[in-house]
């Protein structure tokens, strides 16, 4: 990484994200803290497009801006509102230090590992992620794909499994909908 | 480029595809000093040009298409649509958006006021950034990156959030009730929408939206014959996620006020009500370039300008909308989730492994595409004709016309209270 541009947007990039991740922690309204950590999302998928990480920065912005970000609001919207302003937490120090560890941690593997350089042309890294994932990594691969749909259908089951009438014919007006007439 | 082997061989002046005097603007730039000292400028004004070009031709855009719209549909309710403003009418949605800039826009008082007014902003973002990878000509895209079908897939899943935010920070429960029936349709038709896309990624064994049109080039076919499957689900899933009438369940004009945008009003409505129209010209511009061939057609493109040809078909597919929109009746939010789940996912699935299927068959036994892809065409179309009408025979409802004998009411059609 060289040159104006490049270093000039890692800057912006670096304080937008770290930026964001701060208001997360620091805004009062948890719909506020969930934009912020979907601004803190894609400001990562850009820094990963600044490495040139095509695939992962849209995946990134697919699987956690998209996804994760909707998935929350969801589920603070389920939650009733009493329990969304307990914001106050006794465990600022614990937590912290737990975050100075993890963050100690980070840094010093980052400063400590001998990374391969890359030059300034760098191909695509789909077909590269693509062989991998379907030839030398299937197994795992399919192993966690077994391991998601064991926790969709257990999500399934916890939901619809609670003496949740699933009658079709009690379910309202439109499961009553006749067949086509012989 | 191999599609503009003409006579003027991509001179600055060659303007059958406008990427050519860019090029060379960006090439002098680059020359300047000793070679390598201003590449930043050439960067900075090549963003430059893209940026304003798509900037430029939405505004455009927008503007001509409520007119088109409003007219369309109109002549469809058999009645004359905007004509006192101009000739035909054309200056119709200047006056709306000048009546639109005038009114008051009003905050609610107890609403988020930040997120309330950060919205109809941030609204246009996957809007402007879907355009950047749509490639109008060979040479015409904003930017060109590898991975534009998951890139626009990934764009257009930040729109619910957004859509969450006015929801929201209106403070208005008809708004978090469009704002949550948005996301809850959202996250319905992207499995169908990305399945089908998947569909034709496999089938190509291309991810960047040029690579795909010189695919179809290069084999001299368009991919809706060889993939109408994924053409159809597609068309459906990405047309549900516009908000538009037929599937207009976030807004829902006869059920929830206005749905997420119940409380905005004056130029910030204006804005969500043109977001939707680029929206759905960014659809029409998707499925243009994946199935019909974006901006080749059938050796034309050497003679008539890519870009002319890449719009005319955007904005004919974008005819197709229109029409759904206006003789298509409004979806309840069961109905149009229930589809989604149960026809345009299996429907996407049984075509991703028919797909699978036949480009092991081609790829594995090295069989010429001459031979192959009509056969594929052939088996894919009656495979689509006999899926979908074998699902509409044994799933579906029939038209009752002449009724042999009584039924209650409970038995009709009619949704009845309870």
């Amino acid at each position: 990484m060289s040159g104006v541009g490049p270093v000039s947007a890692f800057y912006v990039l670096a304080v937008l994200s770290i930026g964001s991740a701060l208001m997360v922690m620091a805004a009062r309204s948890i719909i506020h803290a969930v934009l912020f950590l979907v601004l803190f999302f894609v400001s990562l998928a850009a820094m990963f497009v600044l490495l040139s990480a095509d695939f992962v920065a849209v995946a990134q912005l697919l699987v956690y801006a998209g996804a994760i970000g909707v998935l929350v609001v969801f589920a603070i919207l389920l939650t009733p509102s009493r329990e969304q302003r307990g914001m106050e937490t006794k465990f600022v120090g614990p937590g912290l230090l737990a975050g100075a560890v993890v963050a100690g941690t980070v840094i010093f593997i980052a400063f400590n590992t001998n990374w391969p350089t890359a030059s300034n042309d760098f191909p695509s890294t789909v077909d590269a992620i693509g062989q991998a994932l379907l030839n030398r990594w299937a197994l795992p691969f399919e192993i966690a794909s077994v391991l998601l749909i064991a926790a969709m259908i257990g999500a399934i089951v916890i939901v619809g499994g609670r003496g949740v009438d699933l009658d079709p014919g009690a379910a309202g007006p439109s499961a009553r909908l006749v067949r086509r007439e012989r | 480029m191999t599609a503009l082997s003409g006579f003027l061989l991509s001179q600055w002046y060659d303007l059958r595809d406008l990427g050519n005097p860019v090029r060379a603007l960006i090439d002098w730039i680059n020359g300047w000093g000793d070679g390598t000292t201003f590449h930043w400028v050439g960067y900075i004004v090549a963003g430059l040009i893209g940026a304003a070009a798509i900037g430029l031709f939405l505004g455009i855009a927008m503007l001509s298409l409520i007119w088109i719209e409003r007219k369309a549909v109109s002549r469809i309710q058999i009645r004359y649509g905007p004509n006192r403003t101009g000739p035909f009418g054309l200056l119709q949605p200047v006056a709306d958006a000048l009546k639109l800039m005038q009114k008051e826009a009003l905050t609610p008082l107890a609403g988020d006021k930040i997120v309330f007014w950060l919205a109809p902003v941030v609204i246009f973002i996957p809007t402007l950034l879907v355009f950047g990878v749509l490639p109008f000509g060979p040479k015409m895209t904003a930017a060109n990156i590898s991975v534009a079908v998951l890139y626009i897939v990934a764009i257009g899943s930040a729109t619910p959030l957004v859509i969450f935010m006015a929801g929201w920070s209106s403070n208005n429960k008809y708004s978090l009730l469009g704002a949550m029936r948005g996301i809850a349709m959202a996250i319905s038709y992207e499995i169908p929408m990305v399945l089908s896309l998947l569909g034709v990624v496999l089938f190509t064994g291309h991810m960047d939206l040029n690579g795909i049109v010189q695919w179809q080039q290069k084999y001299h076919v368009w991919l809706i014959v060889l993939q109408p499957l994924a053409a159809l689900t597609y068309f459906i899933s990405a047309s549900a996620e516009l908000n538009r009438t037929p599937t207009d369940i976030a807004e829902a004009e006869s059920e929830i006020v206005a749905g997420y945008h119940t409380e905005y009003s004056g130029m910030k409505f204006g804005l969500f009500y043109a977001v939707e129209l680029g929206n759905a010209l960014a659809v029409s511009g998707i499925w243009a370039t994946l199935f019909f061939g974006g901006w080749w057609l059938f050796g034309l493109d050497r003679w008539i300008p890519a870009w002319l040809i890449f719009l005319g078909k955007m904005y004919i597919l974008y005819g197709a909308l229109i029409i759904t929109r206006g003789t298509l009746p409004r979806l309840r939010i069961d109905q149009l989730l229930d589809f989604a789940w149960k026809f345009l996912l299996p429907l996407a699935l049984v075509n991703v492994l028919v797909v699978a299927l036949e480009v092991t068959i081609w790829q594995e036994n090295g069989i010429s595409a001459g031979i192959v892809l009509p056969v594929f065409a052939v088996v894919n179309i009656l495979l689509s004709v006999v899926l979908v009408v074998g699902y509409v025979q044994s799933f579906g409802f029939a038209r009752r016309q002449r009724p042999r004998r009584a039924r209650l009411i409970t038995d009709t059609l009619a949704a009845m209270p309870q």
